[in-house]
């Protein structure tokens, strides 16, 4: 059995600059057993795959507040089959509505998690779903 | 610290309170407190209008004036936020609170990749001069002032609302504009920061000491403790670290060889209001003493009016809460009712709908009734700093204070605040503050009505702000024609000059204003800083 631990890359997309919940998501994971990379602010899609490919992650977490979530996951969701990671389990958080959460998820997102989602919630959906590359 | 911690008995009978800046309440106050903390009259209180200012700036308080309701405003095209604009300004709001989408506040074109799925988003899309004409048409910006949500390019916005007041035949030496301006802590939280601290800070002092004589209603710099707790600080950080943001700014302006009382009135800040009220209104009041005697004694300021803390106390942003989400309209009024008893100059509320999206017009004069409310209907205009003299008020005030020059000598000890920004250090903190609230609300310790207790009940739903691709199109519509119509030979002059000028350490504020003039845009000014400048690398991670 695979023992190391999950690996998930916290992303910031886009020119939202809020990140007290990426950061917050981030120790919380950390916290939970997961090795954690987080990319900063302001990162484009093409940067976030790329980071995503080097580190090679198992999981893209991306925190959107701006309420651009639909077209950057659709963007995402688009490069990551482009350049073949789309094994990758994609999941989402941030100020999302919830009407907003089964377009996410037909996107492609896994899991969407607005903002006030338990760390339990994010961590143990994270540790059953995502598949260690 | 984390969250105000509540201890109770197997009865349920709460036996210690500790705040969130860490101090303890008691059950009871009485004289003996005031002594233990070492109250005086004189010197911790004194006359409202008087130094130390604890009880507020004017002698009469309300009875003078009554405080500005300034709702956060702006959305879409320049032409749908002028709509809402006069929407509010109609129903009696007395000032504007500009809201930019993310491209204006990073320097982008609405038509630049960078830019797409996010024009007119969470505020106006500002290009060119051209739509600060729509965006302000039929305003009297001589009697509505402007508070502008703009901080890397806030040079460029506040140029341009120089021009289009001139355009509009308005004295700039007349108009009053108020653009946030605080880069610091775009870089403590928030994030929309562009340049590298040092020049990014020196375009702040250009700002503060072109708009001297030439803007001088201006109040070139807002500096904002809000978005530093918003992202996680306690009160007591909250104003220990815009207290060493100010003066960062105020340094850098000396260093031209002005004396502080030239600039230093024009000053203002933007503080948060959620959370524990009594804490709240001690540290408005501490925050008020310790900026006036911060100039006092550290600045040799003489005027007593430039030692005013001035300030709007308001949002309130992360008080709210999805779950259940009318329940924010009483937290707002709550909120503003410890602005208001620590007597804030300005007032704004988030509305109840923006743990979602921007407001609906719907939300938005709710929340600009509420701040009516509070000042017509039951009597906060009355009498001058009500809870003055409160055993209790008074005592935490004094420790409020304490607690603030605790958190500011911690960052004066790595160097101070400029360089505590540069290495990540003030944000490591502020990060690891936002986690432990967070531990705290997950776990109960800080009770929230609907989150995580009073739950049950209906369902309620928000009817919500609607974003159409539409606004953007047309955005990027007008900003084609606006390429197409002006004198290119015009804009690349003045963006010339604006490159020279920012080369040679120039004041770049008059470059700014004749290339609004020309019609040059946010992004070419912008690309024109960048290329000198270069972009800031964020340090630290988590």
């Amino acid at each position: 059995m695979d023992t190391r631990p999950i690996k998930i890359l916290v992303a910031k997309p886009g020119l939202d600059g809020h990140d007290r919940g990426a950061k917050v998501v981030a120790h919380a994971l950390k916290e939970a057993g997961m090795e954690v990379i987080y990319t900063g602010l302001h990162k484009t899609v093409d940067q976030i795959i790329r980071i995503a490919i080097q580190e090679d992650v198992d999981v893209i977490g991306l925190s959107i507040m701006s309420g651009a979530h639909i077209p950057i996951t659709a963007k995402l969701v688009k490069k990551a089959r482009e350049e073949g990671i789309d094994d990758k389990m994609i999941v989402v958080g941030g100020v999302i509505p919830n009407r907003d959460i089964p377009k996410l998820k037909e996107l492609g997102a896994k899991g969407v998690f607005p903002g006030g989602t338990p760390f339990s919630e994010i961590a143990g959906f994270i540790n059953e779903n995502a598949k260690k590359s | 610290m984390g969250v105000a911690k509540y201890t109770k008995d197997e009865k349920d009978r709460i036996t210690d309170v500790t705040l969130q800046s860490g101090i303890h309440v008691k059950a009871c106050y009485g004289p003996e407190d005031l002594e233990h903390v070492g109250f005086s009259y004189e010197k911790d209180l004194a006359e409202p209008g008087q130094y130390p200012f604890t009880r507020g700036i004017h002698a009469e308080g309300f009875r003078s004036r009554a405080w500005t309701t300034r709702q956060y405003t702006g959305f879409g095209t320049p032409e749908e936020s002028n709509e809402r604009f006069k929407l509010m300004i109609s129903h009696g709001q007395t000032g504007l609170n500009v809201a930019f989408d993310l491209p204006t506040q990073m320097g982008y074109d609405s038509d630049d990749p960078m830019a797409e799925g996010e024009v007119g988003r969470v505020g106006m899309a500002i290009d060119s001069l051209r739509d600060f004409e729509i965006a302000f048409k039929d305003i009297n910006l001589e009697k509505i002032g402007s508070g502008l949500t703009i901080n890397a390019v806030a040079s460029i916005m506040l140029a341009m609302y120089q021009a289009v007041a001139e355009k509009f035949g308005f004295d700039p030496k007349r108009i009053s504009a108020t653009p946030q301006n605080d880069i610091l802590k775009e870089m403590i939280g928030r994030g929309s920061w562009i340049f590298p601290v040092e020049p990014a800070v020196n375009l702040i002092g250009d700002t503060i000491e072109y708009s001297i004589n030439a803007m001088p209603r201006t109040n070139p710099v807002s500096i904002c403790g809000y978005h530093i707790r918003e992202s996680g600080a306690t009160p007591a950080q909250e104003i220990g670290y815009a207290i060493l943001i100010a003066n960062a700014y105020i340094d850098n302006v000396l260093k031209r060889g002005y004396d502080v009382d030239d600039f230093v009135g024009r000053f203002s800040f933007n503080l948060n209001v959620f959370g524990n009220i009594w804490e709240q209104v001690a540290k408005f009041r501490a925050a008020r003493k310790l900026w006036a005697r911060n100039l006092k004694e550290k600045y040799g300021v003489k005027k007593d009016s430039n030692m005013y803390l001035r300030g709007l106390f308001g949002g309130g942003g992360y008080g709210l809460t999805k779950a259940q989400p009318e329940n924010n309209i009483m937290r707002g009024a709550y909120y503003a009712l410890s602005a208001a008893l620590a007597g804030a100059q300005t007032i704004a509320l988030c509305s109840y709908d923006e743990a979602y999206t921007i407001p609906t017009p719907h939300s938005a004069i709710i929340s600009l009734r509420t701040l009516q409310l509070l000042m017509d209907e039951i009597g906060l205009r009355d009498t001058v700093d009500p809870l003055a003299g409160s055993y209790f008020i008074e005592t935490i005030t004094k420790e409020m204070e304490t607690k603030i020059e605790e958190e500011m000598a911690k960052i004066e000890k790595v160097g101070g605040i400029v360089q505590a920004v540069g290495t990540g250090y003030v944000q490591r903190l502020v990060s690891q503050q936002a986690y432990e609230y967070e531990k705290g609300l997950q776990s109960g310790e800080l009770k929230k009505v609907g989150l995580n207790i009073y739950t049950e009940g209906e369902p309620m739903d928000v009817e919500l702000h609607e974003y159409t691709g539409e606004s953007a199109e047309k955005q990027v519509e007008s900003l084609k024609q606006l390429r197409r119509e002006r004198n290119d030979r015009e804009v690349l002059r003045t963006l010339k000059e604006l490159e020279e000028a920012t080369r040679a350490g120039k004041n770049v504020m008059p470059y700014l204003v004749e290339c609004c003039k020309a019609y040059a845009t946010v992004g070419e000014m912008t690309r024109v800083f960048r290329d000198v400048f270069g972009e800031f690398q964020e340090p630290g991670l988590f």
